[in-house]
């Protein structure tokens, strides 16, 4: 695979035509895998058989005129915090090393449907804690423009997955930002749609009022694709959307002409690099030379962004991996003298520095005492965080605003847990109030590393938001840019 | 000294629902261990629950019919502990805002009716089950057994207005009646079906404060509850007289040896950590659908006692016996409705049927194979003179065996009272003739030899003469002569 | 508001983490850092404000009194680190 890594919809024309086959295609990715993973460190688990089975029934279907959707045949990764019937989902933790869930995911069994074929598990921060992938239990992944630097995180090994061209598409998680920020580290589209809309059902939780199921993508036409096949309600996720699914694809041309941009004074202030707001406002000068107007909001409440989601989603987490604990599943570490004892030491063993510290942290805020003071008045600045929002809507369809302060930084390089959580405070915002954002790549640093823009929409306004990064990248080189990995 | 006794009970009743409150598995009892769990109700990474409608229909109408006021808006909250019966070490439970507030119970006690409030009322998960490997104190492991874990339980919290052992139990008998009436829960506490914790302090009668409380946890029959609690008021009443505090703590009731035990000593308080349950998201329930399950409640067991009293004017202990299960006084009622006499059916329910039963519910007045409307026939054959009493009881035999109607089984065994005048007075005749001794002696002032005429008559018909035609005739006969 | 290193004791045995001797001191250490970062929140005035439970407004969601297919017992235990034949067997509890 020398030339330009194909795309969903590209391979699927492929298929259809009969110019290219699926099976082929998923050797050339395994082959690829096995070839340059060791360096790149996306993978966990390869499923290999599976994979080749998956494509041989999807090549098959072409061959008799009726693939199962427009993504049938398109190779696939998933971040390790989907559970996969009969294939271990690690959640990039030691605690569930050996973990074989007896079930699928909602949006794995969606894709399966659809004839999507699925590489693997991709390396992740240890139960999606973290902005760099740097907190996995396991390996390193390394970003495939610059293997000295992250992919970002916490769905560090889908993003690099893409961007080195190790698969067609794939998919993540987004809590604070772990799909925006990867995308932008690694020059992808990184799509998360409003929160509900992609079932959370066999997704393992980080923070539940937080999580939402995010794909990766070449282009957006592919993240158009992935997530129309993935949307949709869910009897099994009661917070999940029940308002039916448009043809995303169909809504992607329109342009922008008559689009009202609005740019967050807060977003481009301190803390900003030069090089990200240069590549950020040339991108708005773009939409706006494509017929959008733009004019400037503000949204007061952004300093306080992560702060606040540093209370409820440690809060949440801490909640939600209470039952890791050695006694259904999982690590269990032995010579515990009773229960307890254990537990405690089990829980010590299987979860990393940045888990404990953030269950600490949840445990602290959600105790006698302390809620008031911190997850409740939490939950109210959440609040006047959406109310910003909804003013600025009243005024504009969409908000433009760099997706990360910088680009992709040096392993190591963020030792400090308070300066890796300040990564997040673009992404943090569109996450706790659940409305769709996306990440498309705009340019590069004059180190070649590559820079996202971020869109945030109204919610549920997907088509609004891919129409427009539709429009950005038509008119724009970036596009599916990916790196030579020699 | 005396003292006066506060009792508060909480509740927990498992509801007969089809499936667990969070996820599809069946509720069924005694199953397999771990063969009715999946993964949500097993905890496993990934799941998410979804309430189950049916279990918040039947809180409401417990809630309806004990007078508590269903919230606008009622939300879940986890609780967090750690516990290997705890799949997920948080209980998907209800705090801040439960499902409903502020009802009451009237109970019969020996110094008249009380109302018990009941300040609350809402909806959690049952945990797993822990058995320990050998007994307690020296089992090396525990076993864990899921199947329970999930279940759809309805927890209410009485006001402290209870004032002694013997009111717990007869508040624990009356709402578990209303359960039953109610096809909320089976009832059932062998099967832990209703559990129940107390709440017991003492106090100086008059006093403002309340005492300091202890908690009695488990309490799975009404024997215990009662027996735990007057233990419990006499150790407290001991410990309050030599001068000691009581300490407030959870004690366990030792039913063999009849004494609570204080479960051994925390290092420190749960801390619960309530927060909303963010999986799950806030009920508003439909006004009309609270109104559609109030008009459909079913009359509850104490009003139905007294209407039965009141309508068909039944004997009090009567109506008590017929309502103490919803399925035999409905039977009651329909074989009323076919024929009209309230307390013959009533004896037959009471003396006949209920021998012959194994049980009052519904399954076993089927199983039965008489219908109220062939019991109620059986009254109406005696009632219009068709067959005696005496005849009646064989019909009714044949009844329970074969399942047929009374009116077939008198046609076909030819059971029909004999009760034309003129055949009852040939067969007088006939028993006069043959027996010459007996209308002497009757002759002879010996009015009881009439008896041994009539007995003859009732005999030569094979018990199908009409008993009091047979004794008129011979009176008259003999008195004629 | 500063954490103590007793704060950080409690808390490990809330969310039973066996935390060493100087795990723990770097753990109040950096919680301490970070909770002083959190604190800028209580600045804000949220007088009358409703929390934000959940991102979308959706109430009343329920399911129909519906059974669905179980696990089979050797689903529902294949992951079990210790096992007794059907049950999860864990070490002994010493009443808590």
């Amino acid at each position: 695979m020398a030339d330009t890594p194909r795309t969903i919809h590209e391979l699927s024309a492929a298929f259809t035509k009969g110019a290219a086959s699926p099976v082929a295609v998923a050797e050339a990715y395994l082959a690829r895998i096995g070839a340059l993973d060791e360096r790149v460190g996306a993978f966990l688990t390869v499923t290999r058989d599976a994979a080749l089975a998956a494509a041989r029934a999807s090549e098959a279907r072409y061959r008799a005129g009726a693939p199962l959707s427009p993504i049938d045949g398109a190779p696939i990764a998933l971040k390790d915090v989907f559970c996969t019937a009969g294939v271990r989902t690690t959640c990039g933790s030691k605690i569930l090393e050996h973990f074989v869930p007896p079930y699928d995911a909602t949006m794995v069994d969606r894709l399966r449907r659809a004839g999507a074929v699925i590489l693997g598990k991709t390396n992740m921060d240890e139960f999606a804690m973290g902005s760099s992938t740097e907190h996995s239990g396991f390996q390193l992944t390394r970003n495939p423009w610059d293997l000295t630097r992250v992919p970002g995180g916490s769905s560090g090994g889908s993003a690099a997955a893409v961007a080195g061209g190790l698969a067609a598409g794939s998919f993540g998680t987004d809590t604070g930002g772990s799909v925006r920020q990867p995308a932008a580290f690694c020059g992808i589209v990184g799509f998360k749609p409003t929160y509900g809309r992609i079932s959370r059902y066999g997704l393992i939780a980080f923070a539940s009022s937080l999580d939402h199921v995010a794909p990766f993508a070449l282009d957006i036409v592919d993240a158009a694709l992935l997530l129309g096949v993935t949307a949709g309600h869910d009897p099994l996720d009661a917070t999940s959307v029940a308002a039916p699914v448009p043809d995303y694809v169909a809504r992607l041309a329109g342009g922008v002409s008559g689009l009202r941009i609005g740019v967050p004074d807060e977003y481009f202030g301190t803390g900003l690099d030069p090089e990200v707001e240069r590549s950020v406002r040339a991108a708005i000068d773009v939409l706006r030379d494509l017929g959008a107007t733009v004019e400037r909001v503000s949204l007061p409440s952004t300093e306080y962004g992560v702060a606040t989601y540093y209370i409820v989603a440690p809060a949440e987490a801490s909640s939600n991996l209470a039952r890791y604990d050695g006694v259904k599943y999982g690590l269990r570490v032995p010579g515990g003298r009773d229960l307890i004892d254990m537990v405690s030491r089990t829980r010590a063993a299987g979860f990393g520095a940045e888990v404990k510290r953030r269950i600490m942290l949840g445990t602290y805020a959600l105790s006698t005492g302390y809620y008031d003071a911190y997850y409740g008045q939490a939950q109210k600045v959440r609040t006047l965080v959406r109310r910003e929002f909804e003013a600025a809507f009243a005024r504009v369809d969409l908000l433009a605003a760099p997706t990360t302060p910088g680009v992709a930084f040096k392993h190591g390089e963020k030792a400090d847990p308070l300066a890796m959580y300040m990564n997040d405070v673009y992404t943090i915002p569109a996450s706790m109030t659940g409305l769709p954002a996306v990440s498309v790549p705009c340019g590069f640093s004059a180190s070649g590393l590559p820079i996202g823009l971020q869109l945030i929409g109204r919610a549920l306004d997907e088509p609004t938001l891919l129409r427009a990064a539709h429009a950005y990248e038509q008119a724009t080189p970036w596009r599916g840019r990916v790196p030579e990995l020699a | 000294m005396s003292w006066e006794t506060v009792i508060g009970l909480e509740v927990h009743a498992q509801l007969a629902t089809q499936s667990k409150m969070f996820c599809g598995c069946p509720t069924t009892f005694g199953a397999p261990p771990n063969s009715q769990t999946c993964p949500i109700c097993q905890g496993m990474p990934g799941v998410l629950p979804v309430v189950n409608r049916r279990a918040v229909e039947f809180a409401v109408r417990t809630a309806l019919a004990f007078g508590l006021r269903v919230n606008a808006a009622c939300r879940f909250a986890r609780k967090h502990y750690y516990y290997p019966d705890m799949p997920k070490n948080f209980q998907i439970s209800q705090y801040e805002e439960p499902l409903a507030e502020d009802g009451a119970l009237e109970i019969e006690t020996v110094a008249g009716p009380r109302r018990i409030g009941i300040q609350r009322l809402h909806l959690e998960e049952d945990v797993g089950k822990l058995v320990h490997e050998g007994s307690l104190a020296t089992a090396q492991a525990s076993l864990v057994d899921y199947n329970r874990s999930g279940l759809p339980l309805m927890e209410t919290v009485s006001r402290p207005d209870i004032a002694s052992a013997e009111e717990a139990a007869a508040y624990l008998r009356a709402f578990r009646a209303v359960l039953v009436a109610l096809g909320v829960c089976d009832g059932n506490m062998e099967e832990g079906s209703l559990r129940c914790d107390a709440n017991i302090s003492l106090r100086r009668p008059g006093a403002a404060e309340l005492g300091t409380k202890v908690e009695i946890k488990n309490l799975n029959s009404f024997r215990n509850v009662q027996h735990a609690l007057e233990y419990e008021v006499r150790r407290q009443a001991q410990e309050l007289e030599a001068g000691r505090r009581i300490v407030q703590e959870t004690r366990l009731f030792d039913a063999d040896r009849g004494v609570t035990r204080s479960m051994r000593s925390k290092e420190y308080a749960h801390d619960y950590r309530y927060f909303p349950e963010p999986d799950l998201v806030p009920l508003k329930l439909d006004p009309a659908w609270i109104d559609s399950i109030r008009a459909a409640l079913p009359e509850l067991p104490r009003a139905r006692r007294q209407r039965f009293v009141s309508q068909y004017g039944l004997p009090v202990y009567d109506a008590e016996l017929l309502t103490q299960s919803r399925a035999l006084a409905d039977y009651y009622e329909a074989a009323v409705t076919v024929h009209a006499n309230p307390k013959a059916i009533s004896n037959w329910i009471m003396s006949e049927l209920l021998r012959e039963l194994g049980g009052d519910d519904e399954a076993a007045l089927a199983a039965s194979r008489i219908a109220p409307a062939q019991l109620a026939g059986l009254v109406k054959l005696i009632d219009d003179g068709t067959i005696s009493g005496k005849i009646a009881k064989d019909v009714f035999t044949r009844m329970l065996a074969s399942g047929d109607d009374p009116a077939v089984i008198v046609r076909r065994e030819g059971l029909t009272q004999v009760a034309d005048a003129g055949a009852l007075g040939v067969m007088v005749e006939q028993a006069m003739a043959a027996n010459p001794k007996a209308v002497a002696d009757f002759k002879a002032g010996k009015t009881v030899a009439a008896k041994a005429l009539v007995g003859q008559v009732m005999k030569a018909s094979g018990g199908k003469a009409n008993p009091a035609m047979v004794d008129r005739l011979v009176q008259e006969k003999l008195s004629g002569m | 508001m500063t954490i103590s290193r007793q704060d950080v004791e409690h808390v490990a045995r809330l969310a039973r983490l066996a935390l060493s001797e100087s795990e723990t001191a770097r753990m109040r250490e950096q919680l301490d850092g970070i909770l002083a970062y959190i604190d800028t929140l209580r600045a804000l005035d949220t007088a009358g404000v409703e929390p934000t439970s959940h991102a979308v407004p959706q109430v009343n969601v329920m399911r129909d009194d519906e059974q669905r297919p179980c696990l089979s017992q050797e689903a529902a235990l294949a992951n079990a680190p210790d096992r007794s034949d059907v049950f999860f067997r864990v070490p002994r509890i010493i009443e808590d």
